[in-house]
């Protein structure tokens, strides 16, 4: 096993609660709802949203996800903007490797489940696992309209119109998307779906991929999913194309990345510098940097 | 021998109310209402039936109240009708702009079908492939949120048009042909007076290219010299693009200048037929012979 896996688990602290916390039932009424997901790319299927110990809108739709999937064989990862060193990313991964007893990692390959916020990793991730979404909104067209009966009607009908029109004002008024997170994506050429408040720098893995994407909005109890090798297009005009975010020129001052979504920050000299955001690959890029 | 016709309207009937078997006869001309005092349901319009021949143009004139807007409704699909049907003939490849709308709802256009009957999805496409309308009310007919331009860019991207450059060539043509200056193509119609705002409604209308375009009171609440050229760039358009109209109005200079046949209507019901020309000349109906006699 890896040295970078970390094998040392969590005693159940409280004694009474199930396996992963959640009750099996439930657990089985949201895995029920994943394969409906899975079964139907970027629909958003209804699911009962548990109370879990952590306040809705910090993740829960995620979490329970995870809690539903896990099992004592799993590898756990989880990430909060790219770092697994945040608070958030910490709380729930003490929180999951307590009540699921499963080992944890910073390492995405060596991890099979990952439940991220706002970043999905720049490596390369396989089929052998799962990444998991936390989603704020989950309803890409609440943009254009509040009424939640409505925008089931849109996606029923494939009634697209406000959301491009929506774009094309964005164009004449800023000359191009302005959209930066939440970048509205066509899945399997039929759902427009929410990829959750990713970077546009992280839309295009979601296109043909071979992980599983599993995405969970607690408040607003709604799960969707894309699986492996689905075709997922940003919507563009055909002379206004999507564009990604871009650091050409710039790499991280630390592993000296090139490849990798950047944050920018303001040295005490007011000078600019850029790190990675996603802090696993940092890492392991800067210890190949040291053995060299 | 004459067309196909292009729409083919039988019975259209919409209530508002649960109805009962008293509407019929507690309602229209002769109850002088179109409210049944037995059970209170307003029976908006009743067995309204006509034929609407390609480049024809049909006036419904009437008072306020007497279910105009109601009939134009439900032509445009806005709302579901109590009764009657609605066929539509229209041959493959007329829809002139439309993107791959037509090819959806292909089967629904040989006049045999009931429109009405088909499902919403269908209905939009035969809307926005086919059809164009002008509202009474201009803030029911655009966005005001949106610019001009994006509001006639609306039904090409329900067309499937992908292209900002293309749709934005169309809109500029189209504002330029209902005479609203390019410069003003994106600012928002909310700062627009009411004339410049039945005109970006008119390039939207027919933006797509319609088959059949719908006007309910286009000059209504207009001054009078900006009434004239909203009649003008409509008469012009008409000749130009070979249009189908049906126009709403209680204004019988307006039908006069415009149609060529007319129905006017009563508490919800047609009570006169015929050509603009005659009923003009000649009303039959004492409504009619009142409504003429009182305007002209
Ligand atoms: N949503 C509704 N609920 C109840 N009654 C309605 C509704 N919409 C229309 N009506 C009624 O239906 C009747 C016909 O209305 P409609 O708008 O078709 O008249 P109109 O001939 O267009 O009048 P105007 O010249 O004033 O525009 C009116 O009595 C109106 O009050
Ligand atoms: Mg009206
Ligand atoms: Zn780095």
């Amino acid at each position: 096993m890896s040295e970078h896996i970390s094998t040392e688990t969590n005693q159940l602290g409280s004694a009474g609660y199930n396996y992963a916390f959640i009750d099996e039932g439930a657990k089985r009424e949201i895995r029920r709802k994943l394969l409906k997901a899975v079964a139907i790319p970027g629909y958003q299927v209804p699911f009962a949203s548990r109370e879990l110990p952590i306040a809705r809108g910090w993740g829960t739709g995620g979490l329970q996800i995870t809690l539903s999937l896990i099992g004592p064989e799993d590898v756990l990862k989880v990430i909060d903007q790219g770092c697994d060193g945040s608070v958030n990313a910490v709380n729930i991964r003490n929180f999951v490797s307590r009540v699921a007893q499963v080992p944890t990692t910073t390492d995405t390959s060596q991890a099979t489940l990952i439940q991220t916020r706002h970043r999905i990793p720049e490596e390369w991730m396989s089929q052998d696992q799962i990444l998991i979404l936390q989603v704020p909104i989950p309803e890409s067209l609440r943009t254009v309209e509040a009424s939640e009966r409505e925008t089931r009607r849109m996606h029923a009908e494939g009634d697209y119109t406000r959301l491009w029109l929506y774009l094309y004002e964005d164009i004449v008024r800023f000359g191009e998307i302005s959209i930066g997170a939440r970048y509205p994506v066509m899945v399997n050429r039929r759902y427009i779906m929410d990829p959750s408040p990713i970077p546009r720098w992280d839309v295009p893995k979601l296109h043909q991929s071979d992980v599983l994407f599993l995405f969970g909005a607690g408040r607003e109890k709604r799960l969707y999913a894309i699986p492996p090798h689905t075709d997922v297009q940003p919507l563009e005009f055909d002379d206004v194309p999507f564009r990604t975010e871009d650091f050409a020129g710039k790499c991280c001052a630390r592993c000296g990345a090139e490849d990798a979504y950047l944050d920018e920050i303001v040295l005490e000299n007011g000078q600019r510098s850029y790190l990675c955001s996603d802090t696993g690959r940092c890492d392991k890029n800067a210890r190949c940097k040291e053995l060299e | 021998m004459r067309d196909q016709p292009l729409l083919s309207a039988r019975g259209l009937t919409r209530f508002y109310g649960t109805g009962c078997v008293s509407c019929p006869e507690n309602t229209g001309p002769a109850a002088a209402t179109n409210r049944c005092s037995a059970c209170g349901t307003i029976v908006a319009c009743a067995e309204v039936s006509f034929d609407l021949y390609p480049d024809e143009t049909i006036g419904i004139v009437g008072e306020s109240g007497s279910g105009k807007s109601t009939v134009v409704r439900l032509l445009h699909f806005d709302i579901e009708p109590s009764a009657g049907s609605l066929s539509v003939t229209i041959p493959h490849g007329a829809g002139r702009q439309s993107g791959n709308g037509q090819v959806h709802v292909q089967h629904l256009l040989d006049g045999t079908a009931d429109v009405f009957g088909a499902t919403a999805f269908e209905r939009r496409m035969i809307r926005n492939t086919f059809m164009g309308i002008v509202y009474q009310n201009a803030a029911a007919g655009l966005r005001m949120q949106v610019s001009a331009g994006g509001n006639v860019a609306e039904r090409l991207i329900a067309g499937g048009w992908r292209s900002v450059g293309a749709m934005r060539d169309r809109a500029a043509w189209l504002l330029d042909k209902t005479e609203i200056p390019l410069e003003r193509m994106d600012e928002l119609p909310r700062n627009f007076s009411g004339g410049m705002q039945q005109r970006v409604q008119i390039a939207k209308a027919l933006s797509n290219s319609p088959v059949v375009l719908l006007l309910d009171e286009v000059t209504t609440g207009l001054d009078l010299s900006v009434q004239a050229r909203v009649l003008d760039v409509i008469r012009s358009l008409q000749r130009e693009f070979r249009l189908a109209l049906i126009v709403v109005s209680h204004d019988l200079g307006v039908i006069r200048l415009l149609t060529s046949r007319t129905m006017v209507m009563k508490h919800g019901r047609v009570i006169e037929t015929g050509l603009t020309d005659q009923i003009l000349e000649d009303p039959q109906h004492p409504y009619t012979q009142l409504l003429v006699s009182s305007q002209l």
